[in-house]
């Protein structure tokens, strides 16, 4: 099949590309930018371990053709820290709260923790689980993920956070 | 010491050593997204690999016609058995003693079986390549269930091994035997049964699971034709075992072959053991004399790869009256699909399903181990089992809650009544384990005064009442269990993988200016070893955690160890790596004391530094000492500052715990709501308490999944049902109950430091504390026992039979 | 994991979208949000070889009223369900359902063209619109039609859509003021299909029903209008005896799969259960 042109702004920066019209948006990510931050951990669209955000909604690229993604703007794990360096808000509270252990659905959460936050700054427990039901972890039974979350949102709205996992 | 020197806690702090929460190093590039994971790698020239399988669960194959496949652009090969023949490689060994099909040569024998490997230039071309391979089937007759294995005309499987009386472990029964396996004193356990006031009888079946880890198992294999050298990388939870088989059955010198586990997403036991895959790709490689890469997707690894348990257990208890047991009697049928490729220690066909007399201090005890093939997947060791520990906690709580049941006694209580007791230890169990160290009555105690346990019970009864009078649809449940767990495997005496003994080891190093890097024997899939050894040398040493880098998974650097898996690497590769943090502190000592102008024994150890004992003024700190290595040792020693230990472990370690769990079943749908989950564990000296409380947590969701639902079942003509996240059921952070930690901590005495492992024990106690809390929300009906899953039809039927539904 | 060949094309209105559709023949598919077309392709239990992406045709977004009908455009995501304000305040139920179809990525990009118009009997909003009384707005190389819904599905995956012709919207009479509603799911965790699930929309005048209507999701192989258990419990104050008796109703004309979710016999109950429940729940929300 005939390769078409892609364009899309990728964490920032304006980025082309050559692709079958079946290239998943995952496998354009990964293998064509090399931002292999995002992963695969299914088939079927359910684990989120390749969501990234994209035109301000969290997508689980393995469920896009890169086609569909011509124009958009994207964020990935990569675009998360400043230039400078500073670790996000989230990227930081995974850390501070022990939210991850093998790291490999990491990145799908933190972008969804990204979005989530955006749609309600201040959720509840029971928000934050339910804001990430489209994740799926097998090491860490969630609950670290949710203090992470809940650090990375104070920390955005200034209030003080919570003392790390006791 | 002087105003200026920090306090002992300041310094102790500094180092970031045991007992802290310290915070994860691996975590800096997970979280930026850099983490090194297989499929992340990317080699110039590099091919892709994807398998054609079979549809049928049992089928001759007459003909294989690849003549399509190749002809799609793009696509370099198609391999068959025919093409891995001649090299002998179309089968290979497996961990148990049995040979596994690598490519199918004249059967297959489970559905998605491998039968054609594709090389092509991508993996979309590779895809569409391994639909166009033609294969024409016979269909034969399937054989799913494992208690018509042994029938007189079953079905043969094992054309391959069909007239070999002789397995790996010993006479094979029956052409679909596989082994025989007992222990214990089979005679007194029968005249105790004869003698018995009570006596009770259940098959508690353990179904087929799937350890499932995030990441899939996946290589890249690149074959050096210049330099004869083949370097792997891969998703391997013990890479130098995976490098000494691929050396015996490539015969390629071991020294030439590089095996590296990266960053791995998870193991949970999945990643032990070879795949087909992997073969498949190192020949890939040698054959094109480019970089190939294998990644399966989840169907595959959900279907083919190491599933877990399938164990079904006839288990009898003798009591007395009183409820103290007097024996106990275990016979299991193991179903292990097509081929045995259990990770099992060489001697241990069934794992150490022998600690299956539990916390409970039974006199005398039997149990044989039948396994067998069926038309299933291969594998059966895995998940967080610990050697089959997973099953045979499983059997023995089940069993003594329908013993309870039957004296009209409390859970709780006739656990008390029959725990071993703190006086008992080292403990000498009636199947031959010699259990380390426990305080088990307080484990408990503490447990049920942590959740009100009478309390819970006044509430469960007036709730019961309350459904015998129709105001509710809602039956509360209490499971109780009490676990011990047997890991640390093993000793040189009976456990080995292939003939090689389960020691572990580390090599640490300093550097001039005091830095410190150490390698270990054992892999990381998640559980933070490059912060807890680090933790573990801080202490010994005196030198912060964060000048200490840990790597593992590289076999050319290194020393050689049998990996991670059943909860060993803390006492196995954490012990080794304290004996040689010690080795380096006896040569700085006498570096301390030839620069103090001492005896080393007018020197004692304080935190970071020796110092002249009744003079703490004159001190050397391990800092100054590792640079004093560099140039100025005493006479008659090497310059530097490193060591290597290779640590046989004189015994296993056992870790326990007192779980209790609470529930609520709404009796017209079948789903039970977990109200609370209070998990105590005791893994003697505690490491870093964040680490040990998020394995916990992780460990307590699987054994959710597995109770409440997971199962990978086959239908009649051998198709899998479900091997798809649609249907396996992973909860997501929703259900996933809230979960309680706390511990006591009774260090192994046998450990250099006291430390016993953790990861596995939430799996272990949490599935049959799960299990028990939902029996239990049934018994006050006469229910006595209900196999798992315990997912919302199957609990609703329950109800249905008995006859709640009016 | 890896879908099959198809050449891709990209309409910019629903015009051009009906003229591919219809040239392109059977071999074309149209792709809305995609998150049932695409994994079914990664399957490759679908095989496509032309798609034509409908994500840029303005025409097909938006959400208005239409006198006494909200007309909702098919390219409607379900994130965009859920936080409509006119939905909201007029047609509750569509936000109750969205919430409980899949998980948050999904709603995102999944829309409700795509959810009612492709026959999947696991699909949530085709029992809420035979329970509305919704209507389809279909668009063909003859021009636009109209299609009850309650009319439209005729078996697992087939429908009364004809060749080239594609959903534009879904125009739903909004029930009265004070109306009570409900979708009670049962499934096996977040993200799952229905083991069984009920729609329920209710009007209550002096403490009895007025008018209600009943939908089920995933218990037969298409969505199901339970006329007849809506009939039984109007005029009545959904007493135990009654609603037992709509249950019965209801369960007769289900005809669920055996599935991982449960046995036949068990699905069946559990549309009965789902009934009674959301009942209960419209009732207690209704004026």
């Amino acid at each position: 099949m005939a390769k078409v042109q892609v364009t899309m702004t990728v964490n920032g920066k304006s980025v082309d590309g050559l692709v079958e019209p079946r290239t998943l948006l995952i496998h354009f990510l990964r293998e064509q930018l090399n931002l292999t931050g995002p992963h695969i951990g299914c088939d079927t669209s359910h684990c989120g371990a390749c969501t990234v955000d994209l035109d301000n909604r969290s997508v689980k690229s393995c469920t896009m053709f890169a086609v569909q993604a011509d124009g958009a703007e994207v964020l990935t794990i990569e675009g998360m820290a400043a230039p400078d360096g500073t670790l996000h808000a989230l990227q930081e509270g995974f850390r501070e709260m022990h939210g991850l252990q093998c790291g490999y659905c990491t990145p799908g959460m933190i972008l969804r923790g990204y979005r989530l936050l955006k749609e309600n700054p201040n959720p509840s427990e029971d928000e934050i689980r339910f804001g990430i039901a489209g994740n799926l972890c097998r090491c860490t039974g969630y609950q670290n993920i949710v203090k992470a979350i809940q650090y990375a949102a104070a920390k955005l709205s200034g209030t003080p956070v919570k003392e790390a996992a006791e | 010491m002087n105003d200026m020197t920090p306090s002992q806690a300041e310094r102790a702090d500094k180092l970031q050593g045991m007992g802290c929460k310290r915070k994860r190093v691996e975590d800096i590039r997970f979280v930026q997204g850099k983490g090194n994971y297989v499929d992340d790698l990317k080699l110039p020239g590099m091919l892709y690999g994807d398998f054609t399988r079979s549809p049928y669960g049992h089928a001759r194959i007459k003909k294989i016609d690849a003549t399509k496949a190749k002809a799609l652009p793009g696509v370099l090969a198609v391999l068959t058995a025919a093409d891995l023949k001649p090299l002998s490689l179309h089968y290979m060994p497996t961990l148990a003693g049995d040979v596994q099909a690598v490519l199918a040569e004249e059967k297959v024998l489970f559905q998605n079986q491998e039968v054609a490997f594709i090389i092509a230039d991508d993996r979309y071309v590779a895809a569409d390549a391994a639909e166009l391979v033609e294969v024409e089937y016979e269909e034969l007759p399937v054989l799913v269930d494992p208690f018509k294995a042994m029938a007189a005309r079953a079905p043969v499987l094992r054309e391959d091994i069909k007239d070999k009386t002789d397995g790996a472990h010993g006479k094979r029964k029956h052409y679909n035997h596989i082994f025989a396996w007992e222990i214990g004193d089979k005679e007194a356990t029968d005249q105790a049964f004869t003698k018995a006031e009570v006596t009770i009888k259940e098959l508690i079946s353990y179904q087929r699971v799937h350890p499932c880890p995030l990441e899939t198992c996946q290589c890249v294999a690149s074959f050096d034709k210049i330099k004869g050298e083949l370097t792997v990388w891969g998703t391997f939870q013990a890479p130098h075992v995976i490098r000494t088989v691929a050396s015996l059955i490539s015969k390629i010198p071991e020294h030439k072959i590089h095996v590296i586990a990266p960053d791995i997403g998870g193991g949970f036991g999945n990643k032990v053991g070879a795949y087909p895959g992997y073969i498949c790709a190192v020949v890939a490689s040698i054959v094109t004399g480019r970089p190939v890469k294998w990644v399966e997707d989840r169907i595959e690894n959900l279907s083919t790869t190491s599933f877990a348990r399938d164990y079904h257990m006839t288990t009898e208890i003798a009591a007395r009256k009183d409820g103290k047991v007097t024996g106990l009697r275990v016979h299991v049928l193991a179903d292990h699909g097509a081929f045995d490729s259990c990770a099992d220690p060489s001697k241990w066909p069934a794992g150490f399903f022998n600690i299956v007399t539990g916390s409970y201090d039974f006199p005398v005890a039997h149990c044989a181990v039948d396994g067998v093939y069926t038309n299933k997947a291969p594998g059966g060791v895995a998940y967080r089992c610990s050697f089959r520990v997973t099953e045979a906690a499983y059997c023995i709580e089940r069993a003594m809650d329908i013993l309870a049941q039957k004296l009209g006694m409390d859970p709780a209580e006739l656990r008390l009544k029959n725990l071993i007791g703190r006086e008992q230890f080292p403990y000498q169990s009636a199947l031959g384990w010699e259990y380390d160290s426990g305080d088990y009555h307080t484990a408990m105690k503490k447990a049920m005064d942590a959740v009100g346990y009478g309390k819970l019970r006044e509430e469960q009864k007036a709730k019961q009442e309350a459904f015998k009078r129709g105001e509710t649809r809602e039956l509360m449940g209490i499971g109780v269990i009490f676990f011990t767990e047997i890991v640390g495997a093993g000793p040189s005496r009976n456990c080995d993988i292939l003939g090689i003994a389960m020691f572990d080891s580390a090599e640490i190093r300093i550097h001039p200016t005091g830095a410190v890097i150490a390698r270990m024997g054992s892999k990381s899939q998640g559980q933070g070893h490059e912060t807890t050894y680090a933790q573990i040398i801080a202490t010994e040493l005196g030198s912060p955690a964060d000048d200490i880098m840990i790597e593992e998974g590289n076999t050319d650097t290194a020393p050689y160890g049998l990996g991670t898996y059943g909860s060993r690497s803390t006492p196995t590769a954490g012990a080794a790596t304290a004996m040689a943090a010690r080795k380096i502190k006896a040569k700085a000592q006498m570096i301390a004391a030839d620069l103090l102008e001492v005896s080393e024994y007018d020197l004692e150890w304080d935190i970071d530094r020796f110092r002249v004992k009744g003079n703490p003024e004159r001190f050397k700190t391990m800092k100054e000492l590792a640079w004093a290595a560099y140039n100025r040792v005493p006479k008659g020693l090497e310059p530097g500052l490193e060591a290597v230990n290779y640590y046989d472990p004189p015994n296993m370690t056992y870790p326990f715990g007192a779980y209790i769990c609470v529930v609520d079943v709404d009796i017209d749908t079948g789903v039970t709501k977990v109200r609370r989950f209070y998990a105590l564990d005791d893994c003697g000296t505690r490491i870093n308490p964040m680490i040990i409380e998020g394995q916990v947590h992780g460990g307590l969701t699987e054994a959710f999944g597995i109770a409440m639902g997971q199962e990978i079942r086959y239908d009649e003509v051998g198709n899998v049902t479900g091997p798809t996240f649609m249907d396996y059921f992973l909860p997501t952070a929703v259900e996933t109950p809230k979960w309680e930690t706390d511990w006591t901590t009774t260090p192994s005495p046998h450990h250099p430091i006291g430390a016993k492992g953790v990861g596995e024990s939430p799996n272990v106690g949490g599935v049959p504390c799960f299990a028990n809390a939902v029996n239990d929300a049934f018994k006050f009906l006469g229910s006595t026992h209900i196999p798992m899953p315990h997912d919302h039809w199957r609990t609703w039927t329950v109800a249905e039979k008995l006859g709640l539904h009016g | 994991m890896i879908p099959g060949s198809f050449a891709y094309h990209r309409p910019k209105s629903v015009a051009e979208a009906v003229a591919m559709l219809a040239d392109l023949g059977a071999d074309a598919r149209p792709l809305a949000g995609g998150h049932s077309l695409i994994p079914m392709m990664k399957l490759r239990l679908a095989a496509p070889e032309h798609l034509v992406d409908l994500g840029r045709i303005k025409e097909l977004k938006g959400i208005r009223a239409d006198g006494a009908d909200i007309v909702i455009g098919a390219m409607t995501t379900q994130h965009e369900l859920i936080g409509d304000a006119t939905l909201a305040a007029k047609l509750p139920i569509l936000r109750e359902t969205a919430l409980v179809i899949a998980d948050p990525q999904v709603r995102y990009v999944g829309t409700l063209g795509g959810n009612v118009a492709n026959g999947d009997p696991g699909n949530d909003m085709p029992a809420v619109m035979l329970c509305l009384g919704a209507v389809y707005q279909i668009a063909g190389k003859g021009g636009e039609r109209r299609m009850a819904a309650r009319d439209f599905y005729e078996g697992a995956y087939m429908t009364a859509l004809e060749a080239g012709e594609m959903m534009t919207a879904i125009r739903i009479p909004a029930p009265p003021a004070g109306h009570g509603f409900a979708y009670e799911k049962l499934k096996r965790k977040v993200g799952d299909y229905a083991t069984a699930a009920a729609a329920v929309i209710v009007t209550m005048s002096g403490g009895r029903v007025a008018t209600c209507s009943i939908g089920l999701t995933n218990v037969a192989e298409t969505p199901l209008w339970a006329e007849e258990a809506a009939k039984i419990v109007a005029g009545s104050g959904l007493d135990a005896a009654t609603v037992a008796k709509a249950v019965a109703a209801a369960e007769a004309i289900t005809s669920p799969a055996s599935d991982n979710r449960g046995p036949a016999a068990y699905r069946k109950k559990m549309a009965g259960v789902m009934v009674a429940r959301a009942l209960a729940r419209a009732k207690s929300r209704a004026a």
